[in-house]
C-alpha cells in the first residue's frame, strides 16, 4: 500500500459513526493529538492507581492515634473521625455543640427555601429579604448567647472560641451578605457625575481597598486597629476581622456591579425618566434587577474567591476550617496527619463552591427572560 | 391665526449646543391641544434633540418651552410636572426586559401615580387590549415582535394618561411587515383626538393624520405646512430635494 492510501484509509476511520469515529475524531486526528492523548492516559495510569491505593484500598480507617497508623502506607481516615469536631466547630465547648448545630440547621433550611421551588416566588423573595435582615442577629445570638451585652443563652461563648468550618462561613456568608449594600453605594456613587464628591470619595474608597493586600487588612484590623482605638474599647477580633473582609470585598463588588451598570442600554434610564420614575426607584426597579442579573457570574465568583480567602485569618490567629483542621495535627498524638487534613479541609472546600457554582448556573438559566 | 390660550406646547427660540456643535437653531413651535404635528427632515437634522427637549430628557441653553401653561426648567419638581403632561415612545421601544409587559404597564402608575395594584392592572388590561395585545400580558417583551413591543411601549404610555404624546421615529427600528400594524394604532389614537408630536420617515402616515408638518434641516425648522400643500408643492427647495429622495427609496 501507498503512504498516500494509508493516509486516505486513516482519514476515513474519523468519519465512523460510535465510539471508534469518536475517538479517532477527538483523540487522534493528527499526529500533535495522538502524541498528547498518549502522554494524557500514562499520566492518568501514573495518578488515578495511586490515588485511590492511597485513598481507598491502602487507608486505615480506624484507629486511636498516629501510633495506629502505617505511614508509608495508606491514608488514616480516622484521624479525620477523631478530630472532626474541631475541624467543623473549633474550640466551640463540646457540651453546648447543639448551638452551632441548630446554626447549620437554619443555615440549610435558608439555603433550600431560597434555591429550591418548595415556596411560591413572592414567599420566597419575602422569606430570603427577612432572611438576609434577621439571620446575622439569631446566629450570632445562638452563637454567642448574648447580644449588646444581654444574656440570652447560658453559657455566653465568647467569639474567640468559635472556629472551624461554622467560622469560615460566618466570616465568607457575612462578608458578601453585609458587603452587597456597601458595594452596590459604591458603584452608583461612582457613576454619579452630577455629585464630584460622591464620585471621587468613591472612587478613593474603592481605589484603597482594592489596592491593599486582604492579609494586610486583616492584619491592620487585628492589630493595628486595638492600637488606634482609644484605651478601653472593646471590640472583639470576629467585628474586626470581618469588618476588615465587608471593606475589602465591596470594592471590589462595586466594580463588578459597575461592570453590570454600563451595560445597561441608555433607553433604559430614558424609558423610566420619560415614565418619572424618582432617582432611586429607577435605579431599585429597573436598573439594579437587571444589572444584578447581568453580574451573577461575577459575584458567585468573587464569592467562591472570598469563602477560600477567608483561611487567610489564620495569620492572625483564628481557627477557620483550614486552620483547624492543620492545627489539629500539631497536637503530639495526632502529628504526621498533614496531608489528610489538607484534602479532607479542600473537599469541603471544593463541595462548598462547586455546589455555590451549579447555583448559580441555574440561577442564570432560570432569570434568562429572552426565550 | 393660532389660538395662543390653546396652545399646549409652546416653544419660543430654542437654542442648544453640544459643545460647539449648535444643534437647534432659534426654533419656535406651537401645538394645539388635538393637534397632530408630523416633524420630518433629513438624519441628524436635530429632530429627536428638538422632541427630547421637550420631556427635558436633554436640556437646552437658549429659549423657553412651555408644556400646557407650565414653564419647563431645570427644577426637579417642575421637570415632573411637565413629564406628567407628555409620555415618549421611543425608536427602540425600551421596554423593561426584566418585567412582564403586564408589570411593564403597571410599574409607573403604581410607582409613581401611586394607583392601587388592581387600578394599574385594569387600565393596563384596558390599552393592552386597545393596542389589539392583550393576549400577551404575562409574556417578557424578548419574547415579543418587534411590532408588538412597539404597540405595548404605546400602551404603557397611554396607561400614564398623558395630554401630549411624543413618537421619535416610532417604526425605523421594525422590519418592514410590522410598521402598518404599529401605524394603525396611532392612526386611532389621532382620529380619537389625542395630541401628539411625529417624528416620521413615513410619508403616507403623515400625509393621512398630520394636521401640520415641519421639515427640519441642520436644526433649523425650515418649513411649516398644511400636509396638503407640503406633499404637493413644497415652498421650499431643501423640503422639494427631500421629498424626492423619500419617494425615490
Ligand atoms: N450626545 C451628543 N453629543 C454630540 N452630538 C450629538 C449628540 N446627540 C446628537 N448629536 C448630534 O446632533 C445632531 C442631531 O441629532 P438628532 O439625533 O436630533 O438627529 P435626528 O434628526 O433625530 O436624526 P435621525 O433621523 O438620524 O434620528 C446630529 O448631527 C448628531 O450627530
Ligand atoms: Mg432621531
Amino acid at each position: 500500500m501507498k503512504l498516500s492510501e494509508i493516509n486516505h484509509k486513516y482519514q476515513n476511520l474519523q468519519y465512523r459513526k460510535g465510539v471508534v469515529g469518536w475517538i479517532f475524531k477527538n483523540l487522534l486526528s493528527s499526529p500533535l493529538n495522538i502524541l498528547l492523548t498518549f502522554f494524557s492516559i500514562y499520566l492518568l495510569y501514573l495518578i488515578i492507581p495511586a490515588t485511590i491505593n492511597w485513598a481507598i484500598l491502602d487507608a486505615v480507617w480506624q484507629g486511636k492515634s498516629n501510633k495506629d497508623c502505617d505511614f508509608s502506607g495508606g491514608a488514616c481516615w480516622f484521624f479525620i473521625d477523631a478530630r472532626f469536631n474541631t475541624i467543623i466547630y473549633g474550640f466551640y465547648p463540646q457540651e453546648y455543640l447543639w448551638r452551632p448545630n441548630l446554626v447549620f440547621a437554619i443555615l440549610a433550611i435558608s439555603i433550600l427555601a431560597v434555591t429550591t421551588n418548595i415556596l411560591s416566588a413572592k414567599l420566597k423573595i419575602r422569606f430570603g429579604v427577612t432572611a438576609l435582615i434577621t439571620l446575622p442577629f439569631i446566629i450570632f445570638i445562638i452563637l454567642k448567647g448574648s447580644i449588646f451585652g444581654i444574656e440570652i443563652l447560658h453559657p455566653i461563648v465568647d467569639t474567640g472560641k468559635w472556629g472551624g468550618l461554622i467560622l469560615t462561613l460566618i466570616l465568607s456568608l457575612g462578608g458578601i451578605m453585609l458587603c452587597f449594600p456597601l458595594g452596590i453605594m459604591l458603584a452608583l456613587g461612582r457613576r454619579c457625575d452630577s455629585m464630584p464628591i460622591v464620585k471621587y470619595f468613591c472612587i478613593a474608597f474603592i481605589e484603597f481597598w482594592r489596592g491593599v493586600p486582604l492579609i494586610t487588612i486583616l492584619f491592620m484590623a487585628a492589630i493595628m486597629l486595638p492600637l488606634l482605638l482609644p484605651e478601653g474599647t472593646q471590640f472583639d477580633k470576629l467585628g474586626r476581622a470581618l469588618i476588615g473582609i465587608v471593606l475589602f470585598e465591596a470594592a471590589y463588588i462595586a466594580e463588578v456591579i459597575r461592570g453590570g451598570l454600563q451595560a445597561i442600554p441608555r433607553g433604559q434610564y430614558e424609558a423610566a425618566d420619560s415614565l418619572n420614575l424618582t432617582y432611586w426607584k429607577k435605579t431599585g426597579l429597573i436598573i439594579m434587577p437587571q444589572t444584578l442579573k447581568l453580574v451573577i457570574p461575577g459575584i458567585v465568583n468573587n464569592f467562591i474567591a472570598l469563602l477560600k480567602d477567608t483561611s487567610l485569618v489564620s495569620i492572625i490567629g483564628m481557627w477557620d476550617l483550614l486552620n483547624s483542621a492543620i492545627g489539629s495535627t500539631r497536637d503530639p498524638k495526632w502529628i504526621g496527619f498533614i496531608i489528610e487534613a489538607y484534602v479532607f479541609a479542600g473537599i469541603i472546600y471544593w463541595i462548598m463552591c462547586f455546589g455555590t457554582s451549579k447555583y448559580s448556573q441555574h440561577l442564570e438559566k432560570k432569570l434568562n427572560t429572552t426565550n | 391665526m393660532q389660538n395662543q390660550e390653546e396652545g399646549i406646547i409652546k416653544i419660543k427660540n430654542l437654542n442648544k449646543w453640544y459643545g460647539d456643535f449648535h444643534v437647534l437653531k432659534d426654533i419656535n413651535f406651537n401645538c394645539n391641544k388635538k393637534e397632530k404635528i408630523v416633524i420630518c427632515g433629513p438624519s441628524g437634522s436635530g429632530k429627536s434633540t428638538l422632541i427630547r427637549c421637550i420631556n427635558y430628557l436633554e436640556n437646552y441653553q437658549k429659549g423657553s418651552i412651555e408644556v400646557n401653561n407650565i414653564l419647563l426648567s431645570e427644577n426637579h419638581n417642575v421637570i415632573q410636572k411637565v413629564r406628567r403632561q407628555v409620555s415618549m415612545v421611543f425608536q427602540q421601544f425600551n421596554l423593561f426586559p426584566h418585567l412582564t409587559i403586564l408589570q411593564n404597564l403597571t410599574l409607573a402608575p403604581i410607582w409613581v401615580n401611586h394607583a392601587t395594584k388592581k387600578e394599574a392592572e385594569e387600565t393596563a388590561k384596558y390599552f393592552l387590549e386597545r393596542v389589539h395585545i392583550s393576549e400577551q400580558a404575562d409574556k417578557y417583551p424578548g419574547q415579543l415582535s418587534g411590532g408588538q413591543q412597539q404597540r405595548v411601549a404605546i400602551a404603557r404610555s397611554l396607561c400614564m394618561k398623558p395630554q401630549v404624546m411624543l413618537f421619535d421615529e416610532p417604526t425605523s427600528a421594525l422590519d418592514p411587515e410590522m410598521i402598518s400594524e404599529v401605524l394603525d394604532v396611532i392612526i386611532e389614537l389621532a382620529e380619537e383626538g389625542m395630541t401628539m408630536l411625529v417624528v416620521t420617515h413615513e410619508m403616507g402616515f403623515a400625509r393621512k393624520i398630520a394636521d401640520c408638518v415641519c421639515f427640519m434641516d441642520g436644526g433649523e425648522i425650515i418649513e411649516k405646512n398644511n400636509p396638503e400643500d407640503f406633499f404637493n408643492n413644497p415652498e421650499n427647495e431643501r423640503s422639494k430635494l427631500f421629498l424626492k429622495q423619500i419617494i425615490q427609496n
